[in-house]
């Protein structure tokens, strides 16, 4: 399991930390590195990478390892961006629409209230449709946004994979997380791995990461 | 008039007396670079040269401290193999002219001071002072500072866990923004801010070098506003002296930093803070005992033709002094091109010259190319360590005795309590909601309670179960009606807080932020407050390992509310399961522990209380208070949680300290965050609901009759004081509140503040 780390990212400790509970192993990817050798999924961190400057994911989709992300995405290969890694994969066109600033104007780290709506990404093929799960936000812009044709593929393909129970940032019909046509590429803005120990409020990211991972979510 | 031009050593913000000083270390009259050295190092900023000789009366010395004060941070021994470094400082000055950019680059400094120490940073708290919400001016401040705080926060990847919103007209043209840091370390990785062996290079990290923040330290924050009204006069010319953060820098900066230091490629380590390279030189080559040879003309650049007091100077941000050997200088180079950090050698470790008398004196060069002509020349540690002491004229303020005796306790409540009570409610979830609390998966109790409680765990650390917890506190009311009393309160207050979350205090750092020392009375109050901290450390056995002062928080003459913020550390032996918090259950008691009266004059006096202010009473006499008794109240709470968070069944459901606001608050916070309201009784008089008197705490239990026995057992005073149940807060006859009232009073102020309009 690979976590792609660009200058300015700074869940990817975050991610390693979460995986490793999983009983998984995770090894950093440098943003310049060419190749993907040896993981068998892929995540993309939270943070700021290339600073967010212009926008986020802006700059970091031309980082030399986004080629390489995506020839493993189309040979089926899992990946997931977490936040800024969300943001990451619709700048280069590995999901669909954008994220837009917070209807608030104001950057939210809050706990949030995610409802399952669809069970056929990797990230969410270990849950039930309708489950609620406590998982976090810690986003400024973080207002997912399509356009109507896009929306209206989303809704037909089954491509919306989480939402709010309470929209917090105005993201369009509460969506909170994506994926590609095949299930195997997913973003999403909430952080599951926030969320994977009693001791810090909520376990519900295990359900999420044990399902990515393939692992079970408490073992 | 004269139309003779200011002499410069004025115009630098040297005295005439300093100037026989440089004159007298010299030898002979200094040249132009010299003398704005010398003005940037002896900075009232830099020097601390009007409260140094008072900090020294501030016990430092501790069992586990492994760094005390005078260093970049203070350091603890936190045990598991893992030291914590802990630093506290103000960017006053500069967020009072650019509320944004001030509160970022505070941020951004503070962390540099950290992870100088071989530290990563982990966490940040910010203490926030402002004029009252309903000036434009004070919401434009608040809003601007609190997104510069986590604009760059949240960026450069620092969780920011807690703080202060204090608002009081006395901060109307003075807002002050403290920021406290804590990072952690392997104690092994431990290093100093020290050039030594000749031959090594001085290799600036980070950022190019701009006219931005020249004189930052000297123009800025060593001096008053002139603007009286706090508005658009506010000296919109010094804006330039005002530097501009790049948290992307630093984030890079950070990583190239540590990892450098985690492959043993330096040998000392520095960050350019306020006065930049000039301040980082000389103080590393001082603390070495060595000279140091500077080439301006080596620095990278962010524009032509700056001249070399511009450059010695400026305060650009993200940079950082390493000193390399001249083996290591290629693997440096390489590690910082990983992380786009940018690498220039600037400086070479040289022989000390010989001083008149004999001994070895390391002397700070600065040259135009490395052979090139030398433009200055100054022994290194005259400018780091030997700025002018002072004794600055100390005076009690005439009317002491008059505010004193103006105590509010006997005033007649006007209205109703319920009415004070919901006034006194402010959530300041609006502001921590904007930073990022939980990054590094750490945060078991984030913003917004008594105190913040983090795993101590991060990257690069040795296993712990440990927790630290970290609590900031000010009480400028308490302080201005009396100084040492006050600023004793407000450490107790620190220490009840970490107890709340089950840590027992283990050391403080202190942000004195004062008016203007030409001021007999404000030196009065520094050296007082200095005295109360002092008095307080020894009695509950703490040692201060850091501190920062800033002086000249003035306007127009008036100062502000003597304010010393007290950051405090904590420690917890065992963290696997989260302290209770402030939510309770029906059918819980709730008990009323710790001290029931004062312990002379009024039993509950109201001086210096949020009620007493709020109704525009600011004189009086703060409540008295036995250290021993506080210390065992304190020590029962911080076991009984500690025994929760390591895993037992947890005697409290819910702990919550009396502090600002009095029981009052404390209750209607509680039943708040419960959803669940409380019948109280046993509280007579609303003196006795809104007193601040220190040292109690509110708990529920399921359990009362074992928390009174193991209480009794501690030699705690403990009573049960009322029963939680229904949807209603009632006190006796004072209070009577629907819970709806208090949750949308207590969740909507801030807010409905923020959105007024004119």
């Amino acid at each position: 399991m690979g976590v792609v780390v660009f200058p300015g990212s700074n869940c990817e400790y975050d991610a390693v930390i979460a995986v490793e509970a999983l009983g998984a192993t995770a090894t950093f990817v440098w943003h310049t590195a060419t190749k993907l050798d040896g993981v068998d999924a892929i995540i993309l961190p939270g943070g700021f990478a290339h600073g967010d400057y212009l926008r986020p994911g802006a700059i970091a989709r031309f980082s030399p390892v986004m080629a390489a992300v995506a020839d493993f995405a189309a040979a089926g290969g899992p990946v997931l961006g977490i936040c800024n890694g969300f943001q990451v994969l619709t700048e280069a066109s590995l999901l669909p629409g954008a994220l837009q600033k917070n209807r608030g104007l104001t950057f939210l780290c809050q706990p949030t209230t995610l409802v399952v709506s669809s069970t056929r990404s990797v990230l969410t093929r270990e849950a039930q449709v309708g489950q609620e799960l406590s998982i976090p936000i810690n986003h400024f812009s973080g207002s997912f946004t399509c356009d109507d044709d896009t929306y209206a593929s989303l809704v037909e393909n089954d491509q919306i994979v989480l939402r709010y129970r309470e929209n917090p940032n105005g993201s369009r019909d509460d969506i909170a997380a994506v994926c590609n046509l095949d299930g195997n590429v997913v973003g999403l803005m909430p952080h599951p791995e926030r969320a994977i120990s009693a001791l810090l409020g909520s376990e519900d990211g295990r359900v999420l990461l044990g399902g990515f991972l393939g692992r079970p979510a408490f073992a | 008039m004269t139309d003779a031009p200011e002499p410069l050593h004025r115009a630098l913000g040297l005295t005439d007396s300093e100037l026989e000083d440089i004159r007298s270390v010299l030898g002979r009259e200094p040249n132009h670079l010299e003398l704005a050295l010398y003005g940037v190092m002896w900075s009232e900023h830099c020097s601390y040269k009007s409260s140094r000789l008072h900090l020294k009366r501030l016990p430092t010395e501790g069992p586990n401290v492994l760094v005390g004060p005078g260093e970049n941070a203070g350091v603890m021994d936190a045990g598991d193999g893992i030291a914590v470094a802990i630093r506290i400082e103000s960017h006053n000055h500069p967020s009072a002219i650019e509320p944004y950019q001030g509160a970022a680059t505070g941020v951004g400094g503070i962390l540099r001071d950290v992870f100088t120490m071989g530290a990563r940073p982990l966490a940040v708290m910010d203490p926030l002072f402002f004029g009252e919400l309903t000036d434009a001016r004070q919401r434009w401040l608040l809003e601007g500072v609190v997104s510069g705080i986590s604009g760059y926060g949240n960026s450069v990847g620092v969780p920011t866990i807690g703080g202060e919103l204090t608002f009081d007209d006395c901060y109307a043209a003075n807002p002050l923004v403290n920021v406290l840091c804590t990072g952690a370390l392997p104690v092994d990785r431990l290093v100093l801010g020290i050039a030594s062996g000749v031959g090594n290079l001085a290799v600036l990290l980070g950022s190019s070098t701009g006219r931005d923040g020249i004189g930052g330290v000297s123009v800025l924050a060593s001096a008053g506003f002139a603007g009286e009204d706090g508005a658009a006069s506010l000296d919109d010319a010094k804006r330039p002296s005002v530097q501009v953060g790049d948290p992307y820098e630093e984030k890079r900066l950070i990583e190239a930093c540590l990892e450098l230091l985690d492959r043993g490629l330096v040998v000392g380590i520095q960050d350019l803070g306020g006065a930049g390279l000039v301040c980082a030189t000389s103080e590393t080559a001082a603390r070495g005992r060595v000279g140091m040879d500077v080439d301006v003309s080596a620095v990278p650049l962010r524009e032509a033709g700056m001249q070399p007091y511009e450059i010695m100077t400026s305060e650009s941000q993200e940079r950082m002094l390493a000193i390399v050997t001249p083996e290591g200088w290629p693997a440096v180079a390489e590690l910082c091109a990983k992380w786009e950090v940018r690498a220039t050698v600037v400086g070479r470790v040289v022989e000390p010259s010989v001083g008149a008398d004999g001994s070895s004196v390391g002397m700070l060069r600065i040259r135009d190319g490395f052979d090139g002509p030398i433009l200055a020349e100054v022994p290194a540690k005259s400018l780091a360590d030997d700025a002018p002491l002072y004794d600055r004229p100390r005076r009690r303020p005439l009317d002491f005795d008059t505010i004193a005796a103006d105590d509010p306790t006997e005033m007649q409540p006007r209205g109703n309590p319920n009415d004070d009570l919901l006034a006194m409610l402010v959530d300041p979830a609006w502001v921590y909601r904007q930073y990022d609390s939980q990054l590094f998966l750490n945060t078991v109790v984030g913003p917004g309670r008594d105190a913040a409680l983090l795993r101590l765990a991060g990257p690069g650390l040795p296993a712990s179960q440990r927790g630290i917890a970290l609590s900031t506190d000010s009480n400028p009311r308490w302080c201005a009606l009396d100084p040492r009393q006050g600023t004793a309160a407000t450490l107790a207050e620190g220490v009840a807080n970490l107890a709340c979350v089950g840590a027992t205090a283990i050391a403080v750092v202190n942000c004195l932020n004062f008016g203007n020392p030409e001021h007999p009375e404000v030196m009065w109050q520094l050296s007082e407050s200095i005295d109360g901290m002092g008095e307080a450390c020894r009695a509950l056995g703490l040692p201060v390992i850091g501190g920062n002062v800033s002086l000249y928080n003035e306007s127009g003459g008036r100062d502000i509310d003597p304010t010393p913020v007290l950051g405090l550390l904590g420690l917890v032996e065992r963290l696997v399961s989260p302290p209770p918090g402030w939510g309770y259950a029906e059918g819980d008691s709730i008990v009323l522990l710790g001290t029931r009266a004062a312990t002379s004059g009024y039993p509950h006096p109201l001086g210096g209380t949020r009620w007493a202010t709020m109704h525009g009473r600011r004189g009086g006499r703060l409540g008295t208070f036995s250290f021993e008794e506080f210390a065992r109240t304190t020590r029962f709470v911080a076991e009984t949680v500690a025994a929760a968070c390591a895993g037992e069944p947890a005697l409290f459901t819910a702990v919550h300290d009396v502090s600002r606001g009095g029981l009052g608050v404390a209750l209607a916070e509680m039943a708040s965050v419960a959803g669940v309201g409380i019948r109280a009784h046993s509280v007579a008089s609303h003196q006795e609901l809104f007193t601040e008197l220190p040292g109690r705490f509110v708990v529920a239990t399921k359990d009362p009759e074992n928390v009174l026995s193991a209480a009794a057992a501690a030699g705690v005073t403990a009573s049960v004081i009322g029963v939680a149940s229904g949807q209603e807060l009632a006190i006796d006859s004072l209070i009577s509140l629907s819970l709806a009232t208090i949750r949308s009073r207590h969740s909507g102020s801030l807010r409905a503040a923020l959105d007024a309009v004119g």
